[in-house]
């Protein structure tokens, strides 16, 4: 399984416009500058295909740090 | 007799919308101007405001007729599928019939379905011909979705586009049109609604008070209102399992299609479900850059576009799914 560090780098991967290695696993993901629709869903897929588990919008809100995120798509994988 | 496509044309208003208008009517979403790319879509295009669905849907089967030199004189039944009827009484396709000068003899019906609608489509015209109720089934989809915007609607006004296709079903000894699958979730239809102006809710002046989300999408109940994040989900959800369902009950397996032609939602959800199903990129044909998501007709574009330019071919099997407003699905394998 992806540990937490590649789960910083590649999700940074997925966002045009975000400095590379600005993304740390305590960067609060849904505060980058111009968070939007489009960067919820780009992490919804990104959850998807490396861990096989779909987030909803509540799972999303539940969540503050790229950590807390990882922790979560951790859990809810079987 | 087995019923199978013989032709399909398709037909766009004229006026374009594209991201340059787009960027210029919200300014502010020039700053994810890169990851909307992923979205897949540069232009739309927009019904004039007398341009019914009906009116596009008499331009495609024109289309149909002259490109694939078929007569009307041939068609014995009308399939309608839109959201957007020209009265609430009669039948629009009965007034098709008139416009296109089909014979009376004929057949007509409407039906109200959304992304679904093409699947649906195919599934009613191959239980006309093959219990042989007629022969030659002209199914029109048809969508003006695009003026049920509210002008501050940004993510509808990115993703959907005007059009209509027109399809001819016909019979002939081979297989042509498969099992399907079908799937409805109503107790999520309030994921993509349009809440007042039908028989539940009347349009009131509540019905203009603007509502607007978390990232700054408005809407009221008189407009078109999508959770665009819920039905990504849906669509992630739903779509592998009914791609599965579908080669069970057509008795085929991933190897025996030539290629997907899905619902085009949106070119991001598409290549995420693709990559979810290891679905090899030659094995999927898009067609929604210049187009936007033409709601029931993305289907029958993805396949004219793809026989046109050759992605597609006769003797393919195609495996179409349709996904949407509703909550439904529906999928089936064509062999061309």
């Amino acid at each position: 399984m992806m540990t937490l560090e590649e789960f910083t780098v590649n999700l940074e991967k997925e966002f045009e416009g975000v400095e590379p290695g600005s993304f740390t696993p305590d960067t609060h993901y849904r505060d980058i500058k111009n968070w939007s629709s489009i960067y919820a869903l780009i992490v919804v897929a990104f959850v998807d295909l490396n861990f096989n588990v779909i987030l909803n919008a509540t799972d999303l809100r539940s969540t503050n740090t790229i950590r807390e995120l990882y922790d979560l798509a951790v859990q809810k994988h079987v | 007799m087995k019923a199978y496509i013989q032709a399909i044309s398709y037909h766009l208003p004229e006026r374009v919308f594209t991201n340059d208008d787009f960027f210029s009517l919200f300014p502010e979403s020039l700053n994810h101007k890169s990851n909307l790319k992923k979205i897949g879509i540069s232009e739309r295009r927009i019904a004039a405001p007398d341009e019914t669905a009906s009116d596009l849907a008499v331009k495609a089967a024109e289309k149909l007729f002259a490109e694939h030199q078929i007569s009307p004189l041939h068609v014995d039944f009308i399939l309608f599928c839109a959201q957007e009827f020209d009265y609430y009484t009669p039948t629009t396709a009965c007034i098709i019939q008139s416009r296109l000068n089909i014979p009376t003899h004929c057949g007509a019906m409407d039906f109200n379905q959304g992304c679904t609608g093409y699947v649906y489509g195919l599934s009613l015209a191959k239980g006309f011909i093959e219990s042989m109720a007629c022969r030659n089934v002209l199914l029109l989809t048809a969508s003006t979705v695009t003026r049920k915007f509210h002008p501050r609607d940004r993510s509808s006004r990115f993703l959907f586009g005007d059009g209509a296709a027109a399809t001819l079903i016909c019979t002939r000894e081979k297989q042509g049109i498969g099992q399907f699958v079908f799937g409805t979730d109503g107790s999520r239809a309030d994921r993509i609604i349009i809440r007042d102006g039908g028989a539940r809710n009347p349009i009131t002046e509540a019905s203009f008070v603007d509502i607007s989300d978390e990232f700054g999408n408005t809407t009221n109940q008189a407009s078109l209102y999508m959770n665009g994040a819920a039905i990504f989900n849906f669509g992630l959800k739903t779509v592998p399992t009914v791609i599965t369902e579908t080669l069970l009950k057509n008795n085929k397996s991933m190897e025996d299609i030539d290629m997907f032609v899905f619902h085009q939602a949106n070119l991001f959800l598409i290549q995420t479900i693709a990559k979810k199903m290891n679905i090899p990129d030659q094995k999927i044909f898009n067609f929604v850059e210049t187009v936007g998501n033409t709601v029931s007709s993305t289907i029958p574009i993805v396949l004219a576009e793809g026989l046109k330019c050759g992605k597609i071919r006769q003797g393919y099997t195609v495996l179409v799914c349709g996904f949407g407003t509703g909550l439904s699905w529906a999928a089936t394998c064509i062999e061309l």
